[in-house]
Order: structure tokens, then sequence, then C-alpha cells
């Protein structure tokens, strides 16, 4: 997904002289065709993370576009501050491209767990989140990032996902993706939690329990309408992310839903990283089957939240 | 250009107390510690910027990082004719466009937010080197306090200036040496001061800005091939003696009777 990602800045750089692309102490390699043929669209800046943001938002603010890429923790806390005051503030149409969100690097532990970036840049006003599913989706995200307004923090995952978005679904950023019709049971996923909800809902199918998919690549501005659509219909909702389940998703979902006043509220819950700091290393899977995020422990959860729904009526 | 930079401080100055008095809030020292050096930058002809136009992709860039001090810029910026004069007294309410730090997307004029430390100077960085990309010549000015060099990304962006040979862009410290708590000397040393910068890769003067022009004349010469500073030997509250060197005006902007007529009797021109 990353590779895909930096491939869309330089087809990006190409076509437009503006764009910009900022990486701190990349691999060694990183993006060498935009240095070679656009040098000067192409900077490596050192682990400067504070500076760099701030010097993306001086570049924005005379017309530039700026792809910045570095580790996503770093990129989220280490300049929380120039997030908010020369990203948000100033509406920079700067592009945080963070690699590694979610438990990507597991074995490096908490320091390097981007569990946090998303909660952490939606507090910030202005700025777009979005966790693609995929390469395919990060793709049309990119190209949909050129001409998007203000800051925008793209988590990218590793590589090799796979792909289970599909392009006759379209895409545009702020608007979530409907994959399965909503049954009794509502999977709401971001990131690459889609293909483990495209995997679970299989699961519930295969006894008897209707399932349907929102997949919400861009979890701020939160596709309130979209969601409030589904789930007004669905017994259970299940809230899918890789990620604390404090000021994520499940929170997005948790406020909508109670906001909306729905008259037959669906039963709701939260998947996700409780509030702690990951205490294992592993792998991203075994982080994840840690939390409860594999598909056999997602279908499990639902039918669980479905049968106290049954129980109830 | 020839300017009368006693006179036209000490009417900055009053209008600053003036706005003070009105919104009960301000960094009155910090203001008083820079009027001098944006007299300079303005009135002195250094700035090419154009107020019918605030955003002529080629005018130069002034960053006030030090947003704190901006009641120091906003009378100056009035005076060019960036925005009507009724907005000083709106300073600070809820409908004015000039907060106790400056925004750039409210006020004409102001190139970047500030008033978190350590920000501007990154900002001025990626503001020269997007001139430098885009072919343009115009430079780039970033005031810093010396108690904003506290900050790590100060350092961070001196790095980086240097490593882009940026001589468009010119670092003027306001060195007061006093900052919030107490002397810079006592709360965080910075001293050997220049030396650092030297080491950075700076081209670096010092001017005692008790002589403004001599900071006028510095900034008409070129240096090419690296960024400079100009550490600018200022005083904290300048220019009413009881202000100066005054710990407690870094906040005080509640003012007594008699205090606002001693200021306006020192100020008289």
């Amino acid at each position: 997904m990353r590779k895909r990602c930096l491939e869309v800045v330089y087809r990006l750089a190409k076509k437009n002289k503006d764009v910009v692309f900022v990486g701190s102490d990349l691999g060694v390699g990183a993006l060498d065709e935009l240095k070679k043929e656009l040098p000067g669209q192409w900077l490596m800046e050192g682990i400067s993370e504070q500076h760099i943001v701030g010097m993306a938002a001086g570049m924005a603010m005379s017309g530039k576009i700026v792809y910045f890429n570095t580790i996503a923790t770093f990129m989220t806390r280490r300049c929380f501050e120039q997030n908010i005051v020369d990203l948000g503030m100033s509406k920079a149409k700067v592009r945080l491209l963070g690699s590694g969100g979610g438990l990507v690097y597991a074995p490096l532990g908490p320091t390097h767990l981007a569990f946090d970036d998303i909660a952490i840049m939606r507090a910030i006003p202005n700025m777009t989140i979005v966790a693609p599913a995929d390469a395919e989706e990060m793709e049309r995200a990119m190209l949909a990032s050129e001409l998007w307004d203000g800051p925008i923090y793209v988590r990218v995952a590793k590589g090799g996902d796979p792909v289970v978005s599909k392009t006759e679904h379209g895409f545009a950023l702020g608007k979530a993706i409907l994959h399965k019709q909503a049954g009794d049971v509502l999977l709401v996923t971001t990131g690459i939690m889609l293909n483990r909800a495209l995997d679970a809902a299989k699961l519930l199918e295969a006894e008897g329990i209707s399932c349907g998919i929102l997949h919400v690549h861009t979890v701020k501005p939160f596709d309130a309408e979209a969601l409030v659509a589904v789930a007004r219909d669905a017994k259970a909702v299940v809230s899918l992310e890789e990620h604390t389940v404090l000021g994520g998703l499940g929170s997005a979902v948790a406020e909508t839903l109670l906001e909306a006043g729905l008259e037959r509220a669906p039963h709701f819950k939260r998947l996700g990283v409780p509030d702690c700091f990951p205490d294992e290393y592993g792998s991203q899977n075994s982080l994840l089957e840690k939390y409860g995020l594999n598909a056999a422990q997602i279908a499990a959860s639902a039918k669980a939240l479905l049968s106290r729904s049954e129980v109830k009526c | 250009m020839e300017i009368d930079y006693a006179k036209e401080g000490k009417e900055a100055r009053q209008t600053i107390i003036e706005m003070v008095i009105a919104a009960q809030r301000g960094h009155v020292g910090s203001a008083f510690s820079l009027i001098e050096i944006l007299l300079v930058l303005y009135k002195g002809g250094i700035l090419k910027v154009d107020p019918k136009n605030p955003h002529w992709p080629e005018r130069d860039r002034m960053i006030l990082s030090k947003g704190h001090g901006c009641l120091a810029l906003y009378p100056i910026l009035c005076d060019l004719g960036f925005f009507p004069r009724e907005e000083l007294m709106l300073y600070c309410r809820p409908k004015g466009i000039l907060g106790g730090h400056p925004e750039h997307l409210k006020v004409p004029g102001v190139e970047a937010s500030t008033g978190a430390l350590g920000h501007g100077l990154s900002i001025g960085i990626g503001m020269a080197l997007a001139a430098r990309m885009n072919g343009h010549k115009h430079r780039v000015f970033v005031i810093l306090g010396d108690g904003e060099c506290d900050e790590g990304s100060i350092w961070e962006g001196a790095l980086h200036a240097s490593k882009h040979a940026l001589d468009s862009l010119t670092v003027l410290v306001d060195y007061n040496r006093q900052q919030s708590y107490s002397d810079v000397s006592e709360v965080l040393p910075l001293e050997p001061f220049a030396e650092k910068w030297r080491a950075f890769g700076f081209s670096v003067d010092e001017v005692d800005m008790d002589h403004p022009d001599r900071l006028h004349a510095l900034l008409l010469k070129p240096v090419a091939g690296r960024p400079r500073v100009v550490i600018c030997h200022t005083v904290k509250g300048k220019g009413v003696s009881f202000i100066e060197r005054n710990l407690q005006w870094h906040h005080k902007a509640k003012l007594t009777e008699l205090e606002i007529e001693n200021i306006f009797n020192e100020l008289e021109i």
C-alpha cells in the first residue's frame, strides 16, 4: 500500500509542478525516480518532524501541495502542535502519509505502534483523515487528494493486504462505501479492517445471519448520513478498527448513533485496542487476534451482540 | 527612506497603550521591545509589500514568530493600510480580527498564525524554499524572541536553513535578554548566542537597536550563499522608564490611571 501511495505521489508530481514530496529519513531509494527526474520536487529533510510540518505549511501557504511521508507515530505525536497550528488553523494543503498505521510495527513495540493516530488527528479542526483498505483504494484516495482543500492525514498500512475494495463503488473523500446492504448485523470498518469484515460476514451468513458492511475510508469528515441510513435497519452494529477504541472510528459511530436518536436503536460494540499500551510484540496478526479482530472473533462478537438484542425482544 | 524612529516609535507605543487600555490584554513589554525592528522593516522600505494586494505572490514575507509581540505589529500594518483603523480598538473583542496572537487567515498582512512559539522559522523556510522552486526572488524575514530560542524546533529549522543555503532568509532575534519569568541567563542561557548561529552555518550580525538605522543599513546589504541572522540588542519594555526591563510588564495589562498618565507623559512627542 505504501508503494502504491508513493507511486501516486510520483504521478501527481509529474503532472503538477506544485506537488512536492518530503521524506524524513526514509529507507534508501525512497522515490528515487522522482529525485532523479524532478529533483526540485523531492526533499529528504532528516529526523525533524516539527520542522518538516512547519516547513511544509510554509510551502503550502506559497501554493505548493506537500506530501510528507514518515512513520505514522512520529508525524502524529511528535509534532502535534505543528499539526494543529501550522496545518489545521492554516488549512494548509499538506498531506501527511503515515507509514505503519495501526499495529503494523508490532515487533517494534508501542513507540512505533500507531494505535492512537486517528484519535489524535481527529481532534484537529479542518483535518481530513483517510484510512484506505488496500492498495487500490489508496490509489483512489491519493488521486482525490490533489484537489481536496486543507490538510489530510493518510493512514498507510503495510504492503500486501488483499485487495477487497471495488472500482464500481467509486470513491469520494468523505463518502462512506456500503459494501453490503445491512441485515441483522452491520459491521463498520476503516482501513484494512474491511477485509476482516468481509471474512466475518461470510462466517455469519453461513450461520444464517445477514450482515452488512459500511466501509468508512474517510474517518473525518465522518459520513454520518450514510451510517444512520443503514444502521436504522440493523439490530447490532459493530465498529472495527486497528486502533484504540477511544476517539477513533468506534467513537465517531457511537456519537453519531446516539445523537441520531433512532427509534429502534441497535445494540452497539466497539472492537479495537482497549485503553492500554499493547504489551506483546509478535506480528500485526497476532496483536489483532489478541484484541479480538480476526474474522472468527469479529463474527463471534457480532453474534453475542445480536443475541443480546434477541433476548431484549 | 529617512525615518524619524523616535517619533514613529512613540506614536506606535501610544497606540499600543490605547489598545491595551481598551482590551486590558496584551504583552506590552514584548511589543515595546521590537517596535524599532518592525519600523525598519515596514517603514524603512526593506519589505516589498503591497497593502492593497496583500497576497501579491512576489511580496516579501515577514513572520512574527514571537506572536505575543503582535501589539507592535498591528499599528504598523494599520498605518500602511492593511486594515482600517477601527480594528485597532476592537483588539481582543469577539468580532475583531486582531487577537492576542496574530492569525494569518484573519489579518491582512500577517503571513502566519503564531503564538505557539518555535513555529515561525520553519514556516519561513518553507516559504523561502517554495519561492526558490517558483523562481521568485522575494525575501523572507522571521522575527524570533530570545526566549523562543529555548524551543528545539528553532534549531531544527536552523539546520535546515543552512542545508539549503537559504540566502533569501533573514532571521531577526529580538534579544532583550529577558523572558516571562526572569533573565534569559537564569531560565535557559543562550550564550554564546552568536557563536551558536555561526556554528549552524549562518552569517551573523549584531546590532544595537538604540540605532535602528544600523539595522536598516545591514539589511540593505545582501548575503550570498547562506542564511543570515541579525541579533538585535533590544530592551524589553523600551520607551517608558518604568516598563523597561520590568518583568511585571511581560503580562501586565490592567493599567492604573496614574500609570496611564505617566506613560503618556513619557511618550509625549
